[in-house]
């Protein structure tokens, strides 16, 4: 089977039933993506399917779509550049140990790609995340800045637009 | 035996007769703590510098010159702090880098870390630097931990121990102050030869080496030069006035690594060949596998082999998910041996008749308060507290990667203390240690799993001896939770006789179980007769330390009942509390900014919510924690705020010190709330996350904290923000709903509100 992530195609040869978590640490070799609960209790494993969080532990990778485009912590920046995600992470120091942190900012970018600007309320119900070093409260202060940091990307990038119509 | 006992016996038995160390310094080494309770008092003579040829060749980098043994500079002034402790993920590497700058004058910018390797030659940074100033006790939170009373010193030397919060008070601020202290003898001194001038006129600001006449230098210029000079063991140490890096909240160095997937723990090692283990080990601590048939795994896909250990059997395979596969297809068959009955509800139970008995231990008394209390009879206040079993349960499951190759042992892991590893890896694989080498990877939590309790990297070590790939092993969660050592379980008795003033004349805490530190049960308050008594030997399931040890039990049982003798005074717990501390203006100040942060007086608690507080100092550091408790209509406690006033004497780090005492508090409200670890038939019954629940970001309170600073000898960050939580939240619910609780966990939510 085929298998697009971080937008390299990877040819596999494994098992359908083998969780797309295993895919990624142990075939395709990127590590970043974290083992911790291996039943969907933890969210250490997220990774982004079209976007969307998936808990890969529990993924077949049989069910996952040939044409899916699945992007791992290490898709995130380009290059040097980080996401405002991961900037306000750094800004933030939220991470600790780091275990959980390669899903909770996966976690947090999906949630900021659909709801750009979530409220505390959006915040407790999409990340769901476990963090034993306890930077929930850093999380929490992160993702708004990170909210605000891409809401002024936009405008930026909408007021660039609009002058450029004019010209 | 090893270096440090040899040089300890020639110093006692010679006194000194390395030439350029002479003088006041080198007397013996008398731990005050050690020397108090068990008479222990040996001598040791370490210098930072005896090493320093071993360690030039371990660190060393060509161009480089390593000025000492906690500092490289490079020839374009960057300089590397080479730390020997374990980033436990408290961003220690970083603060103590800063404590060697400003001691310095480093400019910022040029400072990188290093963690130091796991060799013997690293060992003792602090407290043999320390020592070697000579005009250093050890703090009281190390000498007390029982590493250091039941191994002798000379072994203690050749630690590396990260654990008791100890880093920065010890490696930091006596070890890495003296390292940058040297470093600057040694600059200004290669740098006034040079330049011909006297070197009172050479200083060392910002960063560069400087003259009076405006002459400058980078430390690379020098480096080399500098090592001529053997800077003395005792040189002056900055005033906490000229700090330039000690206060300030510097971006951990760590961080980068840990948001885009950089960061290598040891299950991301990846080496040629190199076969995934997953391991099955005896349900019952202490059994043996009898038998297991190998067939169900043998044929699988990827399957290299099935291994059997004395108590686990284990599979290796291509993959850690094949391999995990495999083995739980086995059906081992185990022989439990003598705790096939352990019961935590029993041991529950013997524990309460324990502390009812009469032949408890002292731990300590004075003022005849037995007899008070015995003679008061049904006026005595009385109650009864109980706190469950816990497990660790870090994010990153134990594990390590070990690979026997001729003849030759190399781990890469992370553990609390990488010389323990060492050792310990050696003995396990019978040959000498200078065959192990420790690679270090980043440690994914560990809270005490990782200190002294690393049975994983024995069983790594035996599989790794039954092939010649290197062996990834990886435990599930299930065998984390299930094989873990346990924060015992504990119960307590206390008992008290209140004056007609309503403070209390006689206190007796009889408890079951002391571990570490043995201050945790110390009684903060003003009382003139107490009897603080103990009972061993109840638990029988596997210990271990667990995030800030017995206080976090202390903490929950001292300041439960100091509240309710509080109420029975009729008195508000707050100021009740104040008035028995008079005596300690320390504490004082921090009850008092915990309650002002959190608007005790002012609180009206009109919209259904009810404030707790708990006070308790630990491994040096005082803290105070106010907790806003709410409970919804099904019973369920929350915890929407938490206030914490802390002092750790002097803070290196604003911003990291702010962050332990975050997760201090949610890793200890997670305990309130949800931790239980039960024994049933000899096994752990709780597997995961689902069965062993977690504060999760929508149950996370918002924690501001305070940070003061009264100049005592500098405390801990890593474990004192977890003792007082508990008790701030169970003192909360009673005043809220008038209902005591008196045994931990809260939940399941509502059990016992009878909501
Ligand atoms: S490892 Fe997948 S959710 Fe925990
Ligand atoms: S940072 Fe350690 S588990 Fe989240």
């Amino acid at each position: 089977m085929r298998l697009s992530i971080n937008g390299k195609p990877h040819d596999l040869d494994v098992e359908p039933e083998m969780p797309l978590l295993w895919v990624i640490r142990d075939v395709v070799n990127l590590t970043g993506t974290k083992f911790s609960c291996g039943v969907a209790a933890c969210g250490a494993c997220t990774v982004l399917i079209d976007g969307q969080p998936v808990r890969t532990c529990v993924t077949p990778v049989g069910s996952v779509s040939e044409t899916a485009e699945i992007t791992t912590i290490e898709g995130l920046a380009s290059g040097d550049e980080l996401t405002p995600v991961q900037a306000a992470w750094v800004e933030h120091q939220a991470p600790q140990c780091g275990f959980c942190q390669s899903g909770q900012i996966l976690a947090a970018t999906a949630l900021l790609s659909q709801t750009p600007e979530p409220t505390d309320e959006e915040i407790d119900a999409a990340m769901t995340n476990i963090c034993r070093c306890g930077s929930y409260p850093r999380i929490r202060k992160a993702i708004h800045a990170a909210a605000r940091a891409q809401a002024e990307t936009l405008r930026a990038a909408a007021g660039e637009g609009a002058s450029n119509d004019e010209r | 035996m090893t270096n440090v006992e040899n040089e300890a016996t020639q110093q006692t038995e010679a006194g000194g007769e390395r030439p350029k160390r002479k003088g006041p310094s080198r007397r013996l080494l008398i731990l005050g703590g050690l020397a108090a309770g068990g008479g222990i008092a040996i001598g040791a003579a370490l210098s930072p510098f005896s090493r320093l040829n071993e360690q030039r060749a371990m660190v060393g980098r060509p161009g480089e010159s390593v000025l000492l043994s906690s500092l490289r500079i490079a020839p374009d002034d960057s300089i590397t702090v080479i730390y020997p402790h374990a980033d436990m993920g408290t961003g220690v590497g970083t603060a103590l880098a800063q404590i060697l700058a400003d001691e310095l004058d480093a400019d910022w910018d040029n400072v990188r870390i290093e963690r130091a390797p796991g060799e013997t030659a690293f060992a003792n940074g602090a407290l043999g630097q320390a020592y070697v100033r000579g005009d250093t006790e050890i703090p009281a939170p190390l000498a007390g931990l029982s590493w250091l009373v039941t191994r002798r010193l000379a072994e203690t030397m050749n630690l590396q121990i990260t654990g008791g919060s100890t880093a920065i008070a010890m490696t930091g601020m006596e070890g890495m102050r003296h390292a940058g202290a040297s470093a600057r003898y040694m600059l200004t001194r290669a740098a006034a030869k040079s330049w011909g001038v006297p070197v009172e006129e050479v200083d060392i600001k910002g960063g560069r080496i400087i003259h009076a006449s405006g002459k400058s230098a980078g430390f690379g210029e020098f480096a080399e030069a500098g090592l001529e000079y053997d800077p003395p063991a005792r040189l002056p140490f900055k005033s906490k006035s000229a700090y330039t890096q000690i206060g300030k909240s510097r971006p951990r160095f760590d961080i980068p690594a840990k948001v885009n997937g950089e960061a290598i723990y040891s299950g991301d090692v990846r080496l040629p060949g190199m076969v995934f283990a997953a391991i099955r080990l005896s349900p019952v601590p202490g059994g043996v596998l009898e038998s297991v048939d190998a067939a169900p795994a043998s044929g699988r896909r990827g399957v290299v082999k099935v291994a059997t250990l004395p108590n686990a059997v284990a599979v290796f395979a291509d993959n850690f998910w094949r391999a995990r596969e495999a083995v739980r297809a086995l059906d081992p068959v185990w022989s439990p041996g003598e705790n096939a009955q352990l019961s935590s509800a029993e041991t529950i139970k013997s524990m309460e008749a324990a502390v009812r008995s009469s032949g408890l231990k002292k731990d300590h008394a004075r003022g005849g308060a037995a007899r008070t209390i015995e003679e008061a009879g049904e006026g005595a206040i009385e109650r009864v507290y109980t706190v469950p079993y816990l497990a660790h349960a870090a994010m990153e499951t134990v594990g390590c990667v070990a690979w026997m190759h001729d003849g030759e042992l190399e781990i890469w892991g992370a553990f609390q203390d990488a010389l323990v590893a060492k050792y310990q890896a050696a003995k396990t694989a019978g040959i000498p240690s200078d065959r192990v080498k420790v690679h270090h990877t980043e440690m994914g939590g560990a809270f005490g799993r990782r200190g002294y309790t690393i049975d994983f990297l024995d069983h790594a070590v035996r599989l790794a001896q039954q092939t010649d790939a290197p062996v990834n092993l990886i435990y599930t969660r299930e065998e984390d939770m299930t094989q873990d050592y346990y924060r015992n379980a504990s119960v307590a008795r206390m008992r008290a006789v209140l004056g007609e003033d309503g403070r209390p004349q006689a206190l007796s805490h009889h408890y079951a179980e002391r571990h570490d530190p043995k201050d945790a049960s110390r009684f903060p308050y003003d009382v003139s007769g107490l009897d603080v008594r103990f009972a061993n030997g109840n638990s029988a399931a596997p210990w271990g330390a667990w995030r800030s040890v017995d206080h976090s039990i202390h903490g929950f049982f001292i300041e439960c009942f100091i509240d309710e003798l509080a109420h029975e005074a009729g008195q508000d717990p707050y100021i009740y509390r104040r008035a028995l501390l008079e005596h300690n203006p320390r504490m004082l100040a921090v009850l008092d900014a915990a309650a002002e942060m959190s608007g005790w007086s002012s609180f009206s608690g009109a919209d259904g919510s009810a404030l707790g507080i708990a006070i308790k100092e630990s491994f040096g550091t005082v803290v105070c924690e106010v907790a806003e408790v709410r409970i919804s209509d099904t019973g369920a406690v929350s915890v929407p705020n938490v206030w914490v006033a802390a002092d750790p004497g002097l803070v290196v780090n604003p911003d990291g010190f702010i962050q332990q005492m975050e997760s201090g508090v949610v890793y200890g409200l997670t305990a309130a709330l949800y931790g239980e670890i039960e024994f049933e038939n000899g096994q752990v019954v709780q597997q995961n996350f689902w069965d062993y629940p977690m504060v999760r970001m929508a149950d996370c309170p918002n924690i501001e904290v305070k940070v003061l600073e009264s100049g005592a000898r500098t405390g801990g960050a890593g474990e004192p923000g977890t003792p007082p939580i508990a008790a701030a939240v169970a003192n909360g619910v009673f005043a809220l709903t008038g209902k005591r609780i008196r045994q931990l966990p809260l939940s399941p939510p509502g059990a016992q509100l009878g909501a």
